[in-house]
């Protein structure tokens, strides 16, 4: 009796129509899900058991430690953390203001003509491929930041730490500079998609209120901030976890400087650049446990945006999720 | 619902038609294999890679039924698939270890191939004359105790030269490299501070400077950036005209480096090699003898399990040493002295399958 309920229920659940097809097509996509968690949880586990070794040796000091040095077998992943955060910040700040105006730019003010191409445009930077902004790092962004930018920087805000020190164009500055450049279009394209969705008759409504057209705008703008602020937290990601164009202009040195122009290096290009040639075993255990590290500093700071979100979101009344 | 149900057939029998495809292809290779011939798999130092792509390709003419792959994954990973038995050879840059000897499943021989060299280039405007370095002044430059471009240590090497009083900035190899690992070896014997705060190897705790990844990142930064100095491949500076330092050799000779006087670091140091030819030949002593060289080495194991893969393995590698060393001089790697091509025909003929040797 009670199997013949339970078997009823069971049905319900799979198909609540009834449909045989219906339950097939329920059950895929849910393993097609499962397996995204899956995988997730696979790559933890296997960082993980690679990296017992270096977590054993070092533990905690792992992460408190600024020393880096393969042929002494010490390992300390703080100078990298700090790399990376740190690059991805400066992205940011520069980025999120920047990818606002072209949204807004495109989204509002812009006639047709010219929001096709330029957006066109926009998307391209997206797809070109991160080596390529490294060559053009090196050889055009570097040397123009030596040259005017950063001796610019120490003449007015020498007096701040930030922007002391040696110049030579490759270092912490212009790694968040080429990061940037990277992180704008998408971050563009998404906030551009997030305007263009927030409804007519809100502009409409604020118009006819006798707001003016920037008055106007900041209402599209907190209506989409939570789509804005899921926009960034994709940026960031990118940010995080870029590679090559980093590591062939930040200098790769692993070491905490309070100065924007001293070189700095960041988790994902460290792994990059020592995997090749770690011999030993400790070393490739230290190399996995800062792959480890990287996926739980993304978590975090994913945590972080998200939490951010959702304090926004609960202010302004928004709707939309990221 | 006709519509659907026929593209459905149609995907049907495209997939078929591709199974059909990749099952003809796999058997393709099968039979190819199975009818005499032989596949053979590499893996290690990016450093010789274009030498042994050449050589790949010079020995398949020759040999159809003998396929060679070769991956130039590093030293480190190279070491790391013999050590697994992943590869039926490896290549290093740097002799193996000791303890990574010990830890591999069998005995291991080092075949050397050809000799390379590290050299110090630079970007200052206005010199129009090598630049002239003692070792002493290359250590403590990448120790960071020298800043100036004309701190009196330098300029006593190089009268006659304006230097500038600009600050040194110092470029060095962001990824784990065997060029490092040379270089570094080579401080390391002429300066017993660096020996003891740095150390050599691939990827070393540097006290100072930049980090440029692979030859072409030190390159560009130095190409790009006034003022600093760097150390690059032999081969990678001639291919691209790059200005390169004499350096003051053991005998106290300031050495250009060049497939000759790479050669001479070898020939000198020949009658050090001990009997595993595992050797560093930087500060050789040799009148002509560029002081930051290096042998590249094929690593394989002495006891063959496969008979037919091994008489292929040791074939190839005796070719090699003999008419592959043909091509080095094209590519700006030295080959390798008589009396080392010698040594390491011996070498070949010490690998063995199932207790027996597999030439001759």
């Amino acid at each position: 009796m009670s199997a013949v309920v339970e078997n009823v229920t069971w049905r319900r659940m799979l198909s609540p129509t009834g449909n045989t097809g219906d339950a097939v097509f329920r059950i895929l996509m849910l393993l097609v899900a499962l397996l995204m968690v899956g995988i997730v949880v696979a790559m933890v586990i296997a960082l993980a058991t690679d990296s017992m070794l270096s977590i054993r040796q070092f533990g905690f000091s792992f992460l408190t430690s600024q020393r880096w040095d393969p042929i002494k077998g010490e390992f300390g992943a703080l100078p990298f953390v700090y790399g990376t955060v740190a690059s991805s910040l400066i992205a940011l700040l520069i980025s999120i203001p920047l990818s606002l105006g072209i949204a807004i730019f495109l989204v509002e003010q812009a006639p047709h003509y010219i929001a096709r191409p330029v957006g066109f445009l926009v998307e391209l930077l997206a797809a070109i491929p991160s080596v390529v902004y490294g060559v053009w790092g090196i050889f055009v962004l570097a040397p123009f930041l030596r040259q005017y930018v950063e001796p610019a920087l120490a003449k007015w805000f020498g007096w701040l730490p930030l922007f002391r020190g040696t110049i030579t164009g490759i270092g912490l500055l212009t790694g968040g500079i080429i990061l940037a450049i990277m992180v704008t279009p998408i971050i563009s394209a998404v906030v551009r998609d997030v305007l263009a969705a927030v409804p007519g008759s809100q502009r409409e409504a604020a118009l006819a209120l006798g707001a003016t057209k920037w008055e106007m705008i900041r209402v599209v703008l907190v209506n989409g901030a939570p789509g804005i602020a899921g926009a960034v937290i994709l940026g960031l990601g990118r940010a995080l976890g870029e590679t090559m164009a980093v590591t062939m202009v930040i200098g790769n040195r692993p070491e905490i400087s309070a100065s924007l122009f001293e070189p700095s290096y960041t988790i994902a290009s460290a792994i990059a650049n020592e995997f090749t040639e770690a011999t030993g075993d400790l070393y490739l255990s230290a190399l996995v446990e800062l792959g480890l590290i990287l996926f739980l500093v993304t978590f975090i700071v994913n945590g972080i945006a998200r939490l951010l979100v959702w304090n926004v979101t609960r202010r302004t009344g928004g709707v939309a999720r990221a | 619902m006709s519509v659907s149900k026929r593209s459905l057939k149609l995907v049907a029998w495209m997939v078929v038609l591709l199974l059909g495809f990749v099952a003809l292809a796999c058997n393709g290779g099968g039979t190819g294999s199975g009818a005499g011939s032989v596949s053979l798999q590499g893996a290690g130092a990016t450093f010789p890679n274009p030498l042994y792509q050449k050589w790949l390709s010079e020995y398949g003419k020759l040999h159809p039924n003998v396929k060679i792959d070769y991956q130039s994954i590093g030293s480190g990973g190279g070491v790391q698939q013999l050590k697994g038995q992943t590869v039926d050879f490896g290549a290093s840059d740097s002799p193996m270890k000791d303890e990574d000897l010990k830890a591999a499943p069998g005995e291991i021989v080092h075949i050397p191939t050809v000799l390379g060299a590290v050299v110090i280039t630079y970007n200052l405007t206005g010199i129009n004359q090598p630049l002239r370095f003692s070792p002493e002044v290359v250590a403590d430059i990448f120790l960071g105790k020298i800043k100036k471009w004309n701190d009196p240590k330098i300029a006593a090497d190089n009268s006659g030269v304006n230097l500038p009083t600009t600050d040194i900035t110092v470029v060095h190899r962001s990824d784990g490299s065997g060029t490092s690992a040379v270089f570094t070896d080579y401080l390391s014997k002429v300066s017993p501070e660096w020996k003891e705060k740095v150390g050599a190897g691939t990827s070393p705790s540097w006290p100072v400077g930049l980090g440029g990844k692979g030859n072409e990142g030190v390159t560009g930064q130095v190409k790009s950036t006034p003022n600093t100095l760097g150390y690059i491949e032999l081969a990678y500076a001639v291919q691209n005209k790059l200005p390169v330092a004499e350096i003051k050799n053991a005998s106290g000779t300031f050495i250009t480096p060049s497939i000759d006087t790479v050669k001479a670091a070898a020939a000198a140091s020949a009658a050090n090699m001990p009997d595993d030819l595992r050797i560093s030949i930087t500060n050789a002593a040799g009148p002509q003898a560029y002081p930051i060289s290096s042998y590249t080495y094929i690593l394989v194991y002495k006891n063959q399990k496969d008979a037919g893969k091994g008489k292929a393995l040791v074939d190839f590698l005796w070719w090699g040493i003999h008419d592959g060393e043909g091509f080095a001089k094209d590519l700006q790697y030295a080959p390798l002295p008589d009396d080392i091509v010698k040594r390491a025909e011996a070498k070949i003929n010490s690998v063995t399958a199932n207790g027996a040797t597999l030439r001759q």
